[in-house]
């Protein structure tokens, strides 16, 4: 392939284009010629070219029609105009329309010679912004959401919807089902991918904190503010502003945040200016909103507000298929991170994980593939690699037996509430103690928060 | 391989510069350099309207004025220089051909209100003649910036350079010389 920067020179002139083409051939460009638009135009069928030189008056096709053509064919060609009738209309005409730059015959070495450099300065910035655009759809696909249920393929479907437009997104879904990387689906495909996307825990923040956190702080604005600080929000300018458990935000920031996202403006704590900002809201909770707008601990506007387009992402039980396909993803990614040559889960271990309820969802099963690449040898994950809760309901009882079935709708039943014991015996309708005991006989353990 | 160089002088430069320009030639490309008084017709490439000669019109003038030989030559004109897109052109040189010429006008201090400064101006047209004596051994502009092929569009620029190709430059003429 030739790297030489590549220039077609139109001009019905043979001098002028004789001239040109050798004064350009002699600094390393790769040069050709056309007397005519059409000729040009057969040109741009085959190859592009870097810069394209074009004189405006010319019989037939003039230069300005073949600009618009050009442009039509390579919308990103650079074309510098180099006339000997230059008028002031025709040189705004020229440049309305694209033109890199337009000059008057004879025109000076050195400013042509510079005009030139910099046409290709600008083309190759343009070039490699492009790439770079692409590489940053690249990375930003590389954080893939796996699964080929039908559930998720309808989380696809409404990912793919709404990341085109700017409505406000709000993902429910139980803890661990992965509800950050479907934000980040949204933001990396939105218009919006080449800004940040800027997330904001809301339930790992004291009250006071978040505020500080979210819009930012003056110098002196409280006890030990030595600095003047930007918020969340201003950092998400252009971008997308992720506000992951939004269900645990207090009231007075609640009233904050839906002014803001209601005027695009705010002032950070103790400042007077007023920022103004442009940000896409997508929030994500596991709380009952509902109910929590119906005991009034969160506003009904800011609900309103927030809940204009909702994903559910169903949990991970629910959509039992996806556990292969993700206990693979993440044995490839441990095994890639910590150097191990384990390439998959043995049919056992894949049994064990196929059939445990996952009440932590992607995240817990995550941290067990973690845990057992931490532990297993290559080349495979075997049972006992697997963290004690999961090979302990699945290998004491044998398949199928009363037992087992008692078991597994004890286990659902407490996971269903928060393993709240009085109320999951109400449901169950035994005694709490008989409950305590079956838990004891079955070796259940109320799984860690996560 | 070409067998010599010949300066054709069409300019008010004294014997004793076109000696050392013959020899600092000669030194560069290695080949015998002399100088012979130009019998050109400068009239047929002289522009009225621009009060400039078309250096392409000049180069057929040269290579038509001349017997076919095997020598390069490069002829150095008093006159300021074009070609038609452009406003001017220090030189003109056929790339990879036989035939070179530069002008002296826009080489000397005088020209942009300085100072007469002889030394000055006969270095730039050194530079200037190794220059386009380069293009006709095939060299095209080097973007090394002390190199003498490097591309220049200001008297400055040809102040910065150096009478020799640099070390790549200087490859492709051993190999432009051995293949010719």
């Amino acid at each position: 392939m030739n790297s030489n920067p590549s220039i077609l020179i139109v001009d019905d002139e043979q001098v002028v284009r004789d001239s040109l083409s050798k004064w350009f051939r002699e600094d390393g460009f790769d040069v050709s010629t056309a007397s005519s638009a059409a000729e040009a135009l057969q040109q741009l069928q085959g190859r592009r070219w870097d810069i394209l030189l074009l004189d405006i008056k010319m019989p037939g096709m003039d230069g300005m029609e073949l600009q618009q053509r050009v442009k039509e064919i390579d919308s990103s060609a650079t074309i510098i105009f180099i006339t000997a009738h230059a008028t002031v209309d025709t040189a705004v005409k020229a440049l309305k329309e694209g033109a890199f730059d337009y000059v008057t015959k004879p025109v000076d070495p050195d400013y042509l010679s510079h005009l030139v450099t910099n046409a290709l300065k600008q083309r190759n910035l343009f070039n490699e912004n492009l790439k770079l655009k692409e590489q940053i759809s690249e990375f930003s696909r590389a954080d893939e959401i796996v699964g080929d249920s039908p559930q998720m393929h309808k989380v696809y479907e409404l990912i793919e919807t709404v990341a085109k437009t700017d409505t406000t997104v709000m993902i429910r879904g139980e803890s661990g089902t992965g509800k950050e990387i479907i934000a980040r689906a949204i933001h990396s495909n939105s218009s919006r991918r080449y800004f940040p996307i800027v997330a904001v825990n809301c339930g790992a923040l004291p009250d006071g904190i978040l505020e500080s956190e979210l819009f930012g702080h003056e110098r002196g604005a409280f006890t030990g503010a030595q600095y003047r600080r930007k918020g969340k929000l201003e950092l998400a300018d252009g971008g997308t502003l992720f506000l992951d458990e939004v269900g645990n935000i207090d009231v007075k920031t609640q009233m904050d945040l839906l002014r803001v996202i209601e005027t695009k403006q705010f002032t950070r704590v103790g400042g007077n200016d007023i920022i103004k900002v442009d940000f896409r809201v997508i929030c994500a909770t596991n709380k009952d909103l509902e109910k929590a707008v119906a005991d009034g601990s969160f506003r009904e506007d800011l609900y309103y507000r927030l809940n204009v387009f909702t994903i559910f992402i169903p949990p991970l039980r629910e959509r039992k298929g996806d556990i292969p396909l993700l206990a693979n993803y993440f044995v490839q990614k441990y095994a890639r991170t910590m150097g191990k040559s384990i390439t998959s889960l043995s049919p056992e271990a894949m049994d064990t994980i196929v059939r445990y309820n996952w009440p932590g969802n992607v995240r817990e099963l995550e941290n067990a593939i973690e845990r057992a690449m931490v532990v297993g040898k290559p080349p495979v994950i075997r049972p006992e690699d697997l963290p004690y809760q999961l090979t302990e309901r699945n290998h004491v009882l044998p398949a199928g037996s009363l037992a087992m079935v008692e078991k597994g709708h004890i286990v659902s039943i407490l996971e269903q509430n928060k393993w709240n014991i009085s109320r999951s015996a109400e449901i169950l309708q035994i005694d709490r103690v008989t409950l305590y005991n079956k838990i004891e006989k079955y070796g259940l353990k109320k799984p860690s928060a996560g | 391989m070409a067998s010599a160089i010949n300066i054709l002088n069409a300019s008010k430069l004294e014997d004793s510069r076109l000696g050392e320009l013959s020899q600092a030639v000669g030194r560069v490309f290695g080949i015998r350099t002399y100088v012979t008084s130009a019998n050109l017709n400068l009239d047929k490439a002289f522009d009225a309207s621009r009060g400039q000669c078309n250096s392409t019109a000049l180069l057929a003038e040269l290579l038509n004025s001349y017997k076919q030989s095997d020598e390069k030559r490069i002829a150095i004109v008093g006159i300021d220089l074009f070609i038609p897109v452009l406003t001017f052109v220090f030189g003109e040189a056929q790339l990879n051909g036989i035939a070179a010429v530069v002008s002296t006008v826009r080489l000397a201090n005088p020209f942009y209100g300085l100072l007469p400064n002889e030394d000055i101006d006969f270095g730039r047209l050194e530079k200037e003649v190794v220059h386009e004596l380069g293009h006709t051994f095939g060299l095209y502009h080097c973007h090394q910036f002390e190199c003498v092929m490097r591309s220049s569009t200001y008297v400055e620029e040809i102040d910065l350079k150096r009478l020799n190709p640099c070390n790549r430059c200087s490859e492709l003429l051993k190999v432009a010389m051995l293949n010719k």
